[in-house]
């Protein structure tokens, strides 16, 4: 973090003056040499901003409106997370990875189960794949209306934010059914899914799929031609393509620029092979070809859904590997060995082997990355997550300069991180 | 390309700078010497055959008591290809530096700062060698494993009175 002008310690004038010389000394080489004599300005943008979407500080230099350089302060929601995993059981760990991106909890659970699965070799049964498929990209759309709730409400219009935060409802609704939470679902468990799907999950679900495509219309017919809208998005923060790809850019992001990846597709997990869906790609790398994707996204997401459910095979939602997954309740009455791995998963809990993993999912933002290493023991040994909004945000040092000060509201909005993902 | 296959190119490219590969569930990692590293990187990058644009990720790994003590680990993925490796370098406890792949890849920014902020391993020259998560004024690298995680202890009647004594009360 900056020392810059953090003036909240010094009590007189001259300390002061002594803590800004010192914080400009740091900034030399990072800024334009313009703000040392005067001629541009030095402004702080957050940690408490409403369109900093978290708290994200900005340290901006300004040449009258227009941004001369950007320099992003994160940190601010650091807790340690990775840290804090290491210290507890593969399952007990689990809990933590809702917390990492709070609009995509599931997401985070799946990548992380996806790892462990890969780490110890543990079989998933077909109808909890599927199952996820449907989950994961339920919450694709939750995550992509709080962006185009939040996105817009910065750019000015108020009545969208409150569309989408109704539609979004619907969603969170349905998780409350599966997982009894509204967000910290932990629904998503190695080797499966924690139960089975409550039986008014699917009417539910039926009945979203029929009212969310005519929202998306909405949506479209109040945005897609609005001059207002257009103006703001349109040609703004530009991202060549061999620059996305150099600054390991991903996500909606990437696509914009016009390259074709999408994990989903490049590397299918769960069986995202078996789904037919379209994966949109941009041509101008602007703000406003990231909305089109981001749109564009949800309505394929719905399809897949809509894919999954004709398909949804029957059978268990968890592997009967009794080394790895806990038995059904109801086989602790009749069975000793049922008991014994009930206590030994719920005490020191499954060993996992020797061996580093990386699996990645494609998240709502991007490439969601778990590195896992196991020791032979009940912890992980270290758990790291490639996070996409820590690897997007970066890209705002660039992306920033030479626009107005208005539009790099528009720009953080489109790069739609959040902050407790960046900074974990 | 087979994992295996560009761990074998680069070993015959690099006979002394890649030290080992090794093989996990399908996943290969090429274990590279600090001093080779960048070459190796940018043989990676360039090479018609590999054309390993995207950096996927970066992990830094404490191996404590082990020496040498810090790795990291760089997950490459070819775009074009469809393939991925990973490329692993080691720094010793008493001098953990590596050399910076940002000018492989300048996405390896803010993660470089990552991993020496967590770790404390500094990238040889990187532009902007800071902390980036914690503090700027905090002392000591939390993801170290002789880093104690803290914690409160539980407060029962035997221990009550050690307990409360450890507390922070505010003073008088």
């Amino acid at each position: 973090m900056f020392t810059g002008l953090d003036l909240t310690h010094s009590t007189d004038i001259e300390t002061d003056h002594k803590t800004v010389e010192l914080a400009l000394k740091q900034l030399r080489g990072h800024i334009s040499e313009k703000a040392f004599t005067g001629d541009t300005m030095l402004l702080n943008m957050g940690p408490q901003h409403p369109s900093t979407h978290g708290v994200l500080r900005l340290l901006l230099e300004l040449d009258g409106e227009s941004v001369v350089s950007c320099l992003p302060d994160i940190g601010y929601l650091h807790t340690g997370i990775e840290k804090n995993m290491e210290a507890k059981t593969y399952e007990k760990a689990l809990v933590m990875t809702d917390r990492i991106d709070y609009l995509n909890n599931l997401g985070n659970n799946l990548a992380y189960a996806l790892a462990i699965e890969k780490l110890v070799g543990l079989d998933v049964p077909p109808r909890a794949q599927t199952i996820r498929v449907i989950i994961a990209e339920l919450q694709r759309i939750a995550s992509h209306l709080v962006w185009l709730a939040t996105h817009i409400l910065d750019l000015g219009a108020t009545s969208v934010m409150l569309y989408c935060f109704r539609d979004r409802e619907h969603i969170l609704d349905m998780f409350e059914m599966i997982s009894g939470q509204r967000m910290m679902g932990s629904y998503i468990r190695p080797g499966g899914l924690w139960r089975d799907l409550r039986p008014e999950f699917i009417p539910a679900l039926r009945k979203f799929l029929r009212y969310m495509p005519r929202k998306l219309d909405d949506y479209h017919r109040l945005l897609d031609n609005n001059p207002f809208f257009i103006d703001r998005t349109k040609g703004i923060g530009v991202i060549p393509s061999q620059i996305a790809i150099n600054w390991s850019i991903s996500g909606p992001l990437l696509r914009g620029s016009g390259v074709n990846f999408d994990i989903r597709k490049a590397q299918p997990y769960s069986g995202y092979d078996q789904f037919e869906f379209d994966v949109p790609v941009g041509q101008n790398g602007d703000v406003y070809d990231r909305y089109l994707i981001r749109m564009e996204e949800m309505r394929q997401s719905l399809r897949i859904i809509e894919q999954a459910l004709e398909r949804l095979p029957g059978g268990p939602v968890r592997s009967d590997n009794r080394k790895f997954v806990p038995p059904p309740r109801a086989e602790l009455g009749t069975s000793m060995e049922a008991v014994i791995h009930h206590f030994k998963l719920w005490t020191e809990g499954f060993v996992a082997p020797e061996g580093e993993v990386y699996v990645r999912v494609e998240s709502p933002r991007g490439e969601l990355g778990v590195y896992l290493v196991g020791d032979g023991t009940s912890k992980p040994y270290r758990v790291h997550f490639r996070t996409p909004s820590f690897w997007n945000l970066q890209s705002l040092e660039w992306m920033v300069p030479g626009y107005m000060l208005s539009d790099l509201v528009a720009i953080i909005g489109s790069v739609d991180f959040t902050l407790g993902d960046c900074d974990r | 390309m087979e994992p295996m296959a560009i761990a074998n190119t680069l070993k015959e490219a690099f006979p002394q700078g890649v030290q080992d590969i090794l093989e996990y569930r399908g996943e290969v990692t090429v274990v590279v010497r600090r001093e080779a590293l960048v070459e190796v990187a940018q043989l990676c990058r360039d090479d018609e055959d590999l054309q390993f644009n995207y950096l996927s990720d970066l992990a830094g790994v404490d191996y404590y008591p082990a020496e040498p003590r810090f790795a990291v680990n760089y997950v490459l993925f070819s775009l074009r290809l469809g393939h991925s490796i990973r490329l692993k370098a080691y720094a010793p406890g008493d001098d953990p530096v590596l050399p910076t792949l940002t000018g492989v890849w300048a996405g390896a920014n803010w993660p470089e700062r990552e991993i020496f902020d967590m770790f404390g391993v500094s990238f040889k020259g990187h532009a902007n060698m800071r902390r980036i998560l914690m503090p700027f004024d905090w002392t000591g690298h939390p993801h170290r494993k002789d880093y104690p995680l803290g914690y409160e202890e539980v407060q029962f009647s035997f221990n009550y009175e050690r307990v409360q004594r450890q507390k922070p009360h505010p003073k008088e």
